[in-house]
């Protein structure tokens, strides 16, 4: 009884289709798929990876993800699959292109102008502080005289 | 010179008030379709319960169609439908669908309780052909040539304004061309 109790349980396995949140027999398989979940951007919720989000849709997705990856595709192919179909926006590391360039760059761009912006104020520092005219220079005395500061 | 460096906050707030003010008039949900101008995927649908005819890529061929991604469950659906009955009824373009991640037979009562619009409609169950067409979500309508290249893509409900002011001139003009 209990060895066809395992024959049966174990072709039950087989036969059912990955299920999206099932553990994939092989570990190192697994591990990619995990890792490529956090790659993909939920395209109905996306601020979340399709390992994140539990809409129907990022369910569906991931369960492309094993099915490439049972096909023996690697991840770059699995990503490109999901790139195909829905374009850049899928990945959540935007790829270096012409139109992420500004995208990249802000970061250089702030860095580079504020150490510019702290150079500027630095220097400006160091410069001897401006003297008075001399008609200022008097102006100031009488005034400070009037005051009774000196 | 410092005088000018006075009005860099301004200048700054400016930029971003109108950078963002951009950002606002566009829906934030709506990615661009990755299909335009490409021949709609190659799919093979089974048809939903008590239908006899199924839906394949090769039905979208030969003239100007829409297909419309609908589910039973999905309530903007249910406000789009007189819509697409109206379209259906003015014999404008005949409309396909695909039956989206439906239960068995809802999407057939669905149809049954509000009208059907549809010429053939197929079952994407598992919600693959979905995916191929890089659908966000439902309802979503494309417009398919007659050589079967997509040419648009709406997202959301297909309101009278959407209709008369896109799809109706877009569907005139690809059928003249």
């Amino acid at each position: 009884m209990k060895p066809l109790l395992i024959a049966i349980s174990s072709f039950l396995l087989v036969a059912a289709a990955p299920g999206p949140d099932e553990i994939m027999d092989d570990p190192a398989l697994e591990q990619r798929a995990m890792s490529l979940y956090d790659q993909l951007r939920c395209v109905v919720c996306q601020s979340q990876s399709i390992g994140s989000s539990d809409a129907p849709l990022a369910v569906d997705m991931r369960l492309v993800v094993r099915e490439r990856l049972l096909a023996g595709d690697d991840d770059r192919a699995v990503l490109g699959y999901m790139q195909e179909r829905y374009g850049d926006y899928v990945l959540m590391r935007p790829p270096l292109q012409a139109n992420t360039l500004l995208l990249w760059g802000m970061p250089f761009i702030f860095v580079i102008g504020g150490v510019l912006l702290a150079f500027r104020y630095v220097r400006a520092q160091d410069k001897p502080g401006e003297t008075l005219s001399k008609t200022d220079q008097a102006k100031a005395d009488s005034l400070m005289k009037e005051e009774g500061l000196e | 010179m410092n005088r000018f460096f006075a009005f860099i906050p301004l200048i700054a707030f400016a930029g971003m008030a109108v950078y963002f003010w951009m950002g606002l008039r566009q829906d934030p949900s709506a990615i661009p379709s990755q299909l335009i101008d490409e021949p709609v995927p190659v799919f093979e649908l089974e048809p939903i319960r008590g239908f006899d005819q199924g839906l394949s890529h090769a039905d979208l061929e030969g003239e100007v169609v829409l297909l419309n991604f609908f589910g039973s469950w999905c309530p903007p659906c249910l406000i789009e439908h007189p819509m697409l009955m109206q379209i259906a009824r003015s014999g404008e373009v005949p409309i396909y669908a695909i039956d989206w991640k439906d239960e068995p037979g809802a999407g057939a009562a669905w149809l049954e309780r509000h009208g059907n619009p549809f010429v053939r409609i197929g079952d994407d169950q598992s919600g693959r052909t979905a995916i191929d067409f890089g659908v966000t979500g439902a309802p979503e309508t494309f417009v398919i040539d007659r050589e079967g290249r997509v040419r648009y893509r709406h997202v959301g409900v297909i309101t009278e304004e959407v209709w008369q002011e896109t799809l109706l001139p877009m569907v005139e003009a690809l059928k003249r061309s």
